[in-house]
């Protein structure tokens, strides 16, 4: 039985319809990348599956063979569903500490506690009483890497690790992916940057304008066909 | 279908229909004195100047996002500006009435510079704080009869005309006069190339986010519209009432929240919206005369209701429905089609 | 000396002040509303002790027991029920449905309880004093006021910052969205504050209630007295708040000293000049998101 599955799933801003149809799958312990350009509906898929917005019907968006498409976040994250959400978005009055146990705020039980969580990224350990603002953007990133596994979920969706960070920050965060998979914990990233999503993940999906243009093992794509799925020509 | 030309335009069938009203409107309260009695006359000299208020309060809170709960201030100081000229300074009562509200436009500058330090919400409490300053300070002056306050001397009230029917039409005509005029003032200065931009700032919810050095220029314009009709009416009351304390100079029920429950029942961010709800408003208020307290608890759970389920009020719904605007303040674009 | 003992009534009244605000900043710090109704809830929660005290005969401190809970379910239903549906960008919703809220509980209060002045009675506590030395005297009660209302706002602060519904009130206000990620209920979390805050009034209310007399018109000078203290203090610091609330307290102690109904202007005149000089309080947030 597949971890995450949607049909055909659609989601709309308003009047903006900013997916049209999307299906994937998911199996346990899978990591699996979502690339697409700028725009393409990455972080609104995303947003759906977490139920910051609202699919068309329960059964558009299955976790672990449970409809979750009418449920709220909260609800959601409760079946072991964390994000890290783009931008990284640290609480900025709390700090680094209080944002970790935010992140354990739902009160699922697992292997992530603080140590582990200081263990995978000394970085946060030595600033523990830092008020958030005051990190780098890297160290932001792990933070927000880190506030999402004290959740301990089955499934952690990552939206742009990379964006915005320096070539060997974006390495140090990547190395720590290998660790967290070996938890049981079933990674799905979003990223621009093809070449990192390609060596991190063990099936890709690419999508174009709110729809899935391309998905396999990286091995079996070609630069053609992904440059094809991923612009358009 | 080809679109052949468009014309910008502001006036629809309806609005010119609306004028058509409101010319009708001004023609009958113009003639009331000839077949109406005091007690008609008291009142429309009443609904006059909540319509004013309720027209202010709706520039403020409505089109430049400053809710006001100190509109109070202003009309205690006009209240007892028009009281010190003409008591004290002897100054004739007509033209002492300019005279307050300029030096009301005048104090409220000082005000503006502290309210100003405050955002949002908190702009809404301390504008009733400075209400309360003024207050206070105005139960301290034993000149003007402390706490208990004061009478208009009657040498004052004779100045305007020593006939009392002749006295009352002044007043009548003066009131109904400003109420329009307000109307007008509002509706015209929205038309302004000022009141456009504040009018497509509210409606535009990228802008609304940023705070320009222009806007807060506009923001002060508004803030001493607001103050100056408020002063006005302030006037007013004491030749209506003829007597003044500062309890009921710079009374929040009076002259705020009767006036703010006006603009919400009526339909906040609208010209006609304020017109609606001061009519709204004074038939409730002979409807509930008898209950007392009552009638304020309706009052306020009315508001409340309009607020959380029709958002812009009685108007809104009208408008709606019907798409009408008496008095359009947006260029509408009309596209010929052949 | 003379000067002494006003100064120190003055910062006892303070803490009652200072547990005005604790309630409106709370409100404020969660949700970025302002509650206009706030001071018709102190002067409601003094009447419902009023209330309970004539039916069951206790004394006002027991009345606690009942009126606080009470007024912790009526904070909770209210954000549910009512202000709930008033929050987002728009700031005249909330201000409005709470600016009528509190003509409604005003106006209810005037119509249940007559307009007469009220106090609920604690008569061995209202006299007894402390002398120090011969000239300066403490009453017990404004002491014991001052030291409940510094043990509410201890637990107040120590609420937000060391367990984990205080972490999930501090992240809702960050960011509401970020905070339901990670399982923060907003509309459970919003109704959780307004509760509290209401129950800290509750405690404020019926504290009053025994040090003065009040009648169901004198909510709307509280909610100002909460405001300047709030703004005195520096947004999100509740022992800034604390501050704020004894600088009130002896300022119109001072003016009060000076000349009886100088009292309530002297402490207008203070917040106005804080406003003038320092507009982001005394004691500021080094961060204020
Ligand atoms: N809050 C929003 N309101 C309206 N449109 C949005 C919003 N967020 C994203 N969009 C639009 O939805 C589309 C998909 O955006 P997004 O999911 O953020 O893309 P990606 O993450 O792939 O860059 C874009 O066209 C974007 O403009
Ligand atoms: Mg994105």
């Amino acid at each position: 039985m597949n971890l995450l599955q949607t049909e055909d799933l659609v989601a709309s801003y308003g009047d903006f319809q900013a997916l049209f149809g999307v299906s994937l799958a998911i199996e346990q312990g899978e990591t699996v990348a979502i690339i697409g350009a700028n725009g393409a509906g990455k972080s609104t898929l995303l947003r759906t599956i977490c139920g910051l917005l609202r699919s068309r019907h329960p059964t558009d968006v299955r976790f672990d063979g449970k409809p979750i498409g009418s449920l709220e976040p909260e609800q959601i994250i409760a079946l072991g569903i964390a994000m890290v959400p783009e931008g990284r978005r640290p609480f900025p009055s709390l700090n680094v500490e209080d944002n970790l146990r935010m992140g354990a705020y739902c009160g699922r039980i697992g292997p992530w506690t603080l140590e582990r969580i200081y263990t995978l990224f000394p970085n946060l350990a030595e600033r523990r009483l830092a008020m958030s603002p005051t990190l780098s953007g890297g160290q932001q990133q792990m933070l927000a890497i880190g506030r999402a596994l004290m959740a301990n979920p089955k499934l952690l969706l990552c939206d742009e690790l990379s964006l915005g960070l320096a070539p060997i920050v974006i390495r140090d965060i990547y190395a720590a992916m290998p660790g967290i998979r070996d938890e049981g914990t079933t990674i799905l990233i979003v990223e621009q940057d093809i070449q990192r999503a390609l060596r991190a993940a063990n099936r890709v999906y690419c999508m174009q304008k709110g729809r899935v243009t391309l998905q396999g093992r990286p091995s079996a794509l070609s630069r053609d066909q992904i440059k094809l799925a991923y612009f358009g020509v | 279908m080809i679109i052949g030309s468009y014309r910008v335009e502001r006036s629809t069938r309806a609005s010119r229909a609306g004028f058509a009203a409101m010319l009708a409107v001004i023609v009958a309260l113009i003639s009331v004195p000839a077949w109406a009695g005091r007690a008609e006359m008291r009142l429309l000299i009443e609904v006059s100047y909540y319509l004013a208020l309720a027209q202010a309060w709706n520039l403020l809170a409505g089109y430049a996002g400053l809710v006001s709960v100190g509109q109070q201030a202003f009309v205690g100081l006009g209240c007892y500006g028009f009281i010190i000229a003409t008591a004290f300074l002897q100054i004739p009562p007509l033209v002492a009435i300019p005279l307050t509200v300029v030096a009301v436009g005048l104090i409220a500058i000082p005000t503006a510079f502290l309210a100003f330090r405050l955002r949002g919400a908190h702009f809404a409490i301390g504008t009733w704080v400075l209400a309360e300053v003024l207050r206070l300070i105005f139960t301290l002056v034993q000149a003007f009869g402390a706490g208990t306050g004061m009478s208009l001397p009657i040498h004052v009230v004779l100045d305007i005309s020593e006939n009392r029917v002749i006295r009352e039409l002044i007043l009548y005509y003066v009131s109904v006069a400003i109420g329009i005029a307000t109307v007008l003032l509002v509706f015209l200065w929205l038309r302004s190339r000022e009141g456009l931009a504040l009018t497509a700032i509210r409606d535009s919810e990228a802008a609304s986010g940023s705070v320009g050095i222009n806007q807060q220029r506009t923001k002060l314009t508004v803030y001493l519209i607001a103050a100056l009709i408020a002063g006005l009416v302030g006037a007013l009351v004491v030749l209506e009432k003829l007597r003044i304390t500062p309890d009921a100079a710079f009374s929040v029920t009076d002259w705020s929240a009767n006036v703010i429950f006006i603009v919400i029942i009526g339909g906040i961010g609208s010209v006609e919206g304020p017109i609606v709800g001061t009519l709204v408003f004074f038939v409730l208020r002979s409807l509930l005369a008898d209950y007392g307290a009552w009638y304020l608890i309706t009052l306020g759970a009315i508001a409340i209701i309009v607020m959380l389920k029709a958002p812009r009020g009685v108007w809104g719904l009208i408008g709606s429905r019907y798409d009408v605007h008496l008095f359009p303040v947006q260029r509408r674009v009309r596209l010929n089609l052949d | 000396m003379y000067w002494i003992n006003t100064i120190i009534q003055g910062a006892l009244v303070g803490g009652l002040y200072a547990l005005f605000a604790t309630g409106l900043s709370l409100m404020f710090g969660v949700m970025r509303i302002i509650n206009l109704a706030h001071g018709d809830f102190i002067v409601l929660s003094a009447y419902l002790a009023v209330v309970v005290i004539n039916c069951i005969g206790v004394n006002p401190l027991v009345a606690l027991a009942v009126v606080v809970p009470l007024m912790f379910g009526v904070g909770y239903l209210l954000q549910r029920g009512l202000l709930n549906f008033t929050m987002g960008s728009d700031i005249l919703p909330p201000l409005l449905v709470t600016f009528g809220l509190s003509v409604v509980i005003q106006n209810v209060l005037l119509e249940l309880f007559s307009a007469d002045s009220r106090r609920l009675q604690l008569p061995w506590l209202e006299t007894a004093s402390v002398r120090i030395g011969d000239q300066l005297a403490i009453g017990l009660m404004p002491t014991s006021v001052f030291v409940v209302a510094v043990i509410v706002i201890g637990g107040i602060e120590f609420m937000l910052y060391r367990t984990d519904l205080g972490r999930a009130f501090r992240a809702t206000s960050d960011d509401p969205d970020t905070a339901r990620l990670y399982g923060v209920n907003n509309r459970n979390i919003y109704a959780l504050a307004t509760a509290i805050a209401l129950a800290v009034v509750s405690i404020a209310g019926v504290l009053f209630g025994i040090r003065t007399i009040f009648d169901p018109t004198i909510g709307p000078a509280r909610l100002l007295y909460a405001f300047e203290v709030v703004i005195i203090g520096g947004l999100g610091s509740l022992w800034g708040t604390l501050a704020g609330g004894i600088i009130l307290g002896v300022a119109q102690a001072i003016g009060a000293a000076f000349d009886p109904s100088w009292d309530t202007l002297a402490g207008h005149v203070v917040f106005l000049v804080v406003l003038l000089f320092r507009p982001r309080g005394l004691f500021p947030k080094t961060f204020d998101p």
